[in-house]
Formats: structure tokens, C-alpha cells, sequence
């Protein structure tokens, strides 16, 4: 058994299905971020295991306990909000010691607490303020003091970034990355951005409609995407989608001027070898598309002539779109690429990490 | 329009609003003007009949008989008795009362149970039940408790009856606050009332202030309540000014009257102005994202 199980829950209001039978199984140490677009459950799910609302069906462990009735209090959980939610009328390390004020803590032990988290997070010389005097950033380490000074079998986080600027968001991404490696916790953490999922898991579940999309590694993910939608999600720019027919060992992409490019799948057994002809759609990762020069020869790599629309520098890359399939593609060139819109130029196709997936169902096909 | 006409200076529409405005402003002032000079003045000059003068030789001697000697009834001890009466009674009233809404207004905004909205409801129907219409049934309750006529009895009616607002005033506040700090309070381990008296109450100031207010206000200027459930010595200042002025023995003393209005009136001024000083708004600033 998982050090937090989650075993088929299900939650209702109303009349509407939430979650849908939800399976999740993590070690210790684990950081399982849940991300998906806004409504998919997510936050449903970690308020669940938080015990803050009740589920309809299902069962959670934690530790080898099932927690589904006991109070949150008593799950030995801590929970980082995404409003920060500390306690307008109390001092930083009032905050910080409430937890373990009210179980009974005696008050030297709960002292050293403080100061002990306190260097952790460098929060020292904030401990005598109020909530309304610290800055965006000040309030998220104290979040997370309050989290950390009760040592709780897993950690969960709503969203805690969502309210920072651009650049504290990345600060504090690395900072939580850096206290995860450190301590070994168990993290639950939610997120809609899928950069944050990518650059923090050990393991992600990518949520949608109530349903879990696909569990797995980070590479897993980004790599072998279970069905379209997952593969449109993770990833910036995200995959392109390009509606393709099977045949010789490759797929053909109708390229709107003329004749259709062929691309040839590797032949490492992923890819059907069979059903000529089959309608499918290609997922290929943006860096998957690029210059001839930059490309990595060693995979399948097909060179192919295509029409650029429109070039966007991005400072570390260019990225220049075009038409192909009937779709816009998007191929991630380097940053001193000399490419003009209106142009045609030559692109290297990499199909090492090209995944196909079924027009319909929108399911992986391997 | 006015901001051109404010870069003019004083056009003469302006000038015809501010004569307006501090004609009405005196207009309203001036029975507060006429009941001070009124107060300092003797009876003798008060009878030479010029209402508006200030006074020739100004004496504080009917203030002291407001308060001590004059005749409410049969006996001739003043208000003081009536002053302390009313305090005793607004106190407990306003605490209670204020406590009593801040709870239902933290069950009906961070606890909500089936049915809520239909309690309060009710609640905020109680608000407009005309007083008149619970004379009689109130007077039975109060009867049957064995409190009738007296300041516990007058308590009670006061609690109950403005119990409607401070709950509405409660729940409208609590309503605007963050559950997600009931949420990370519950997880710290926090109870019921623990969250009630260490998050809730400390960050209630601002409607703990207009609550008080408002219920002070209503409850020391009520006189059909007491006038119809605290009789004679309970009877609170109100009633006892009525009192102080219908008692027909003797001449009408009207700077003694005067006296006696102010001093009725002046627990509620000093409320406004202690209570004002402490409305600090923004104590909520900084409990969530800034």
C-alpha cells in the first residue's frame, strides 16, 4: 500500500458528478502535483484529502490509516492555501505556532519551533510583524512556515503561487523544489500551470472532467502522452496535432502546396507497422520541428520544404509557424535563425518522440 | 461641471447652495442651542421671555436639580437614581446582544447548516415586527419568568429584540471573510469557540463598533419598553423624563427640563464620539493576498 492511497473517490453535489472515481497511489517522499484545466476536480480532491469536505464515495489512507472520518486536525496534514490565509490579527510567529498552540504544545518547544522554521524559510527578522505589513512573497514563506512547523505526514498545496508576480512565482517554485530535496516530505500540490507540474513533480496526475487523464513521471507525461488532450495540456508551446495517414512505414501530411511530406517512423516497434491508409493525428513537441543544422541525427529524422507563416523570437528560441495537415504547427528554431515570413524553408522532422494518437477517441495508438 | 465651477471660485450658484446649506445647518442646530442657553439660565430671566439670548448670569443650579432634587412622581431625588436604572440595563443589553449576533453570524456564514438562509430569514423578519404588537405577549412572558418590572425583564426585551440587527450586521461582515482562514484554523487544530474568540472576535472590530452603536442608541433611547415593562423605581432615564415633566406640582421649571433632556441625551453622544475615535477600517487588510 501507498503512503497515501486514494482508492476510487468519488464526490458529488447535488446532482452533479465532481470526481468520478479518482485512484492515486504515492511513496513517501513523493511530490504528486495535480494539474488540469479550472473545474476538473483538482482542488475538490486535495480539499478531500484535507478532510475539508466530505467525500461521497471512496476511500483515502494516509500512512496506513483511513482518514475518511476523521477531522482535518487529526490526519496529521498541514495545508498552504493559495489566499495564504493567515491570521490578520496575529503576529508572523503567532501565525506560525497557532497549530501547534492549540495541540497543546508547551510554549518553549513551540519557541524553538519557530526559530527553527524561521531560518529555514529566513523568515527571522519578519517574526514580530503583522500579516498587512509583508509583501506577496513574505506572506507565501510564512504559508509555508505555518505548514512546516508541525512536521505533518504530508503536505498539501492549493495553488500557492497563483497570487505571486512572474518572476517571485519562479523564486519560490525552486525554493518549494529546494525544501522538498531537503526534507524528503510528501507533497500533495495543485496547480493549473503545467511548467509548475513539470518542474516540481516526482509524479503528476493530469486531471480533467473529474477524471484522472494520466498518473506518471514527468517525462512520462510529456513524452508518451495517454490521449490528446494530456499532450495539448503539459508542454509550452503545447504539442502540435497533425491530422496525418499512415502508409510505408511513416505517416503522410497533406502540406497544402502540392505534394504531401512523408515522414518516416522509426522502427523501434512504437507506431503500428500495419493498416496502410489509417487516418491518424501526429503529436510532435514543438522542438521536434527544427532547423536542419540543429537536429539530432541520430533518431528518424526527415528533412521536408515548408511554407513559414509567422516567425516569433522568444529570446532563447524563435518559434516560426506553419500550415501543414490543415493545422498550424509550431517548430522551435534556434534563436539566430535568419527565417523571413513567406518564406519556404527547409525543417528537420525528428520522430523519435512523434506519438500518434486516434482521430476519434483521441486515445494513444501505439 | 462643478469642477469648472470650482476653478472659477465662488460663482454665485455656489454661494446660494452655501447659504442654503448653513441656513438649514442653524435650522437644525438651533433646538439644541435654545435647551443649553435654556439650561443655565434661572427661572427668572427664563421668564423675561427671550428664548434665543444667552444667559445674563449663567447658573449650573438646575443642572444639580435635574440631577438631584427634582420631583419625578412622589419623590424629589432627581434622575440620578433613573440615570444608573438605565445604564444597568443598556449594558448588559448591548453586550448580550452583541455577543449573541456575532455567533449567529459566524454559524451563518462559516457553518452553515441545512436550512440556513430560512433562519435567517426569520431572523431579519424579526426586524420589522411593529413593537406595539408584542406589548401584550411580552408582558405575559415577562410575567410568567417573574421578571416583570424589572430591569432583568427590560434586558431580556432588549436582547431579543435586537438580536435581528446584530445578527444582520454580523452575518453581512463574516460573510466577506475569508473561509479559507476557518479552513487553515481547522487544520491547525483549532475548535468551535477557539476560532470563534482568537480569529473571528479580533478581526470583528469595525461591526463591533457600528453594532454597539446602534444598539446603545436604540436601547437607551427606548421608552415604550420601558415605560411598559419597568415601572417605578426600574424605570429607565426615558420614562423617567417623561415622568420629570408631567409632574404637575408647582411651576414648570424649564431649565430644570432642559438640564434633564441632556443629561438623558448625553450617554449616547459620548458613544458616537469614544466609539467613532476606534473605527479604524482596513483591520481586514493583509488577511489574505494583498
Amino acid at each position: 500500500m501507498g503512503f497515501l492511497e486514494i482508492r476510487n473517490v468519488k464526490k458529488r453535489y447535488g446532482g452533479t458528478d465532481v470526481l468520478k472515481g479518482i485512484d492515486i497511489s504515492i511513496e513517501q517522499g513523493d511530490f504528486l502535483v495535480l494539474v488540469g484545466p479550472s473545474g476538473c476536480g483538482k482542488s475538490t480532491l486535495l480539499n478531500l484529502i484535507a478532510g475539508l469536505d466530505q467525500l461521497s464515495e471512496g476511500e483515502i489512507w494516509i500512512n496506513g490509516v483511513m482518514v475518511n472520518d476523521l477531522h482535518p486536525s487529526k490526519r496529521d496534514i498541514a495545508m498552504v492555501f493559495q489566499s495564504y490565509a493567515l491570521y490578520p490579527n496575529m503576529t508572523v510567529a503567532e501565525n506560525v505556532v497557532f497549530g501547534l498552540e492549540m495541540r497543546g504544545v508547551p510554549k518553549p518547544e513551540r519557541e524553538a519551533a519557530v526559530a527553527e522554521v524561521a531560518k529555514i524559510l529566513q523568515i527571522e527578522h519578519l517574526l514580530t510583524r503583522k500579516p498587512s505589513q509583508l509583501s506577496g512573497g513574505q506572506r507565501q514563506r510564512v504559508a509555508m512556515g505555518r505548514a512546516l512547523v508541525r512536521k505533518p505526514l504530508v503536505f498539501l498545496f492549493d495553488e500557492p503561487l497563483s497570487n505571486l508576480d512572474a518572476k517571485l512565482r519562479v523564486e519560490m517554485r525552486t525554493e518549494i523544489k529546494r525544501l522538498h530535496q531537503n526534507m524528503g516530505a510528501t507533497i500533495v500540490y495543485v496547480t493549473h500551470d503545467q511548467i509548475e507540474a513539470m518542474t516540481l513533480a516526482t509524479q503528476i496526475a493530469v486531471m480533467n472532467g473529474g477524471e484522472i487523464q494520466q498518473l506518471g513521471s514527468p517525462k512520462e507525461i510529456y513524452n508518451r502522452p495517454v490521449n490528446t488532450f494530456v499532450a495539448s495540456f503539459m508542454g509550452s508551446p503545447s504539442m502540435n496535432m497533425i491530422p496525418a495517414v499512415l502508409g510505408n512505414g511513416g505517416v503522410e501530411i497533406a502540406s497544402g502546396n502540392g505534394a504531401p511530406i512523408s515522414l518516416r517512423l522509426p522502427a523501434n516497434g512504437r507506431g503500428p507497422n500495419a493498416a496502410s491508409g489509417r487516418k491518424v493525428i501526429l503529436g510532435l513537441r514543438p522542438e521536434a520541428v527544427t532547423d536542419p543544422g540543429a537536429a539530432d541525427r541520430n533518431g528518424a529524422v526527415t528533412d521536408a520544404n515548408c511554407h513559414v507563416e509567422v516567425v516569433e523570437p522568444a529570446g532563447s528560441d524563435t518559434f516560426a509557424v506553419m500550415r501543414l495537415g490543415g493545422v498550424e504547427v509550431i517548430a522551435r528554431m534556434r534563436a539566430d535563425t535568419d527565417l523571413k515570413p513567406g518564406q519556404t524553408a527547409p525543417f528537420a522532422f525528428n520522430m523519435e518522440k512523434a506519438v500518434l494518437f486516434d482521430p476519434q477517441s483521441g486515445n494513444r495508438i501505439d | 461641471m462643478s469642477a469648472a465651477a470650482g476653478a472659477r471660485g465662488l460663482s454665485l450658484g455656489r454661494i446660494v447652495l452655501y447659504a442654503i446649506l448653513g441656513l438649514f445647518a442653524i435650522f437644525y442646530m438651533l433646538p439644541l442651542f435654545v435647551m443649553i442657553v435654556t439650561s443655565f439660565k434661572s427661572l427668572d430671566e427664563i421668564r423675561l421671555g427671550d428664548m434665543l439670548g444667552l444667559p445674563q448670569q449663567p447658573t449650573a443650579d438646575a443642572w444639580f436639580a435635574a440631577w438631584q432634587t427634582s420631583c419625578i412622581g412622589l419623590t424629589c431625588e432627581g434622575l440620578k437614581g433613573y440615570f444608573w436604572n438605565s445604564i444597568k440595563m443598556v449594558v448588559p443589553a448591548v453586550f448580550i446582544s452583541t455577543i449573541l449576533g456575532s455567533l449567529n453570524g459566524y454559524v451563518l456564514t462559516k457553518w452553515r447548516f441545512p436550512g440556513h438562509r430560512w433562519v435567517f430569514a426569520l431572523m431579519l423578519f424579526g426586524c420589522f415586527i411593529p413593537f406595539q404588537s408584542v406589548l401584550v405577549p411580552m408582558a405575559l412572558i415577562l410575567g410568567k419568568l417573574g421578571i416583570a418590572g424589572t430591569t432583568a425583564g427590560l434586558v431580556l426585551v432588549h436582547v431579543v429584540y435586537g438580536l435581528g440587527f446584530t445578527t444582520l450586521f454580523f452575518r453581512n461582515y463574516y460573510e466577506a471573510f475569508p473561509n479559507e482562514l476557518i479552513r487553515a484554523a481547522q487544520i491547525d487544530g483549532a475548535s468551535f469557540f477557539q476560532i470563534f474568540r482568537r480569529i473571528m472576535l479580533p478581526s470583528s472590530g469595525p461591526i463591533i463598533v457600528v453594532t454597539v452603536i446602534f444598539q446603545f442608541t436604540n436601547i437607551w433611547n427606548d421608552f415604550l419598553f420601558g415605560a411598559s415593562f419597568a415601572s417605578g423605581d426600574s424605570a429607565p432615564m426615558t420614562v423617567a423624563l417623561n415622568n420629570l415633566v408631567n409632574t404637575s406640582t408647582g411651576v414648570r421649571e424649564y431649565n430644570v427640563y432642559m438640564a434633564a433632556a441632556i443629561i438623558a441625551a448625553l450617554p449616547t453622544l459620548l458613544v458616537y464620539i469614544i466609539s467613532g475615535r476606534y473605527f479604524v477600517r482596513g483591520l481586514m487588510a493583509g488577511a489574505v493576498k494583498g
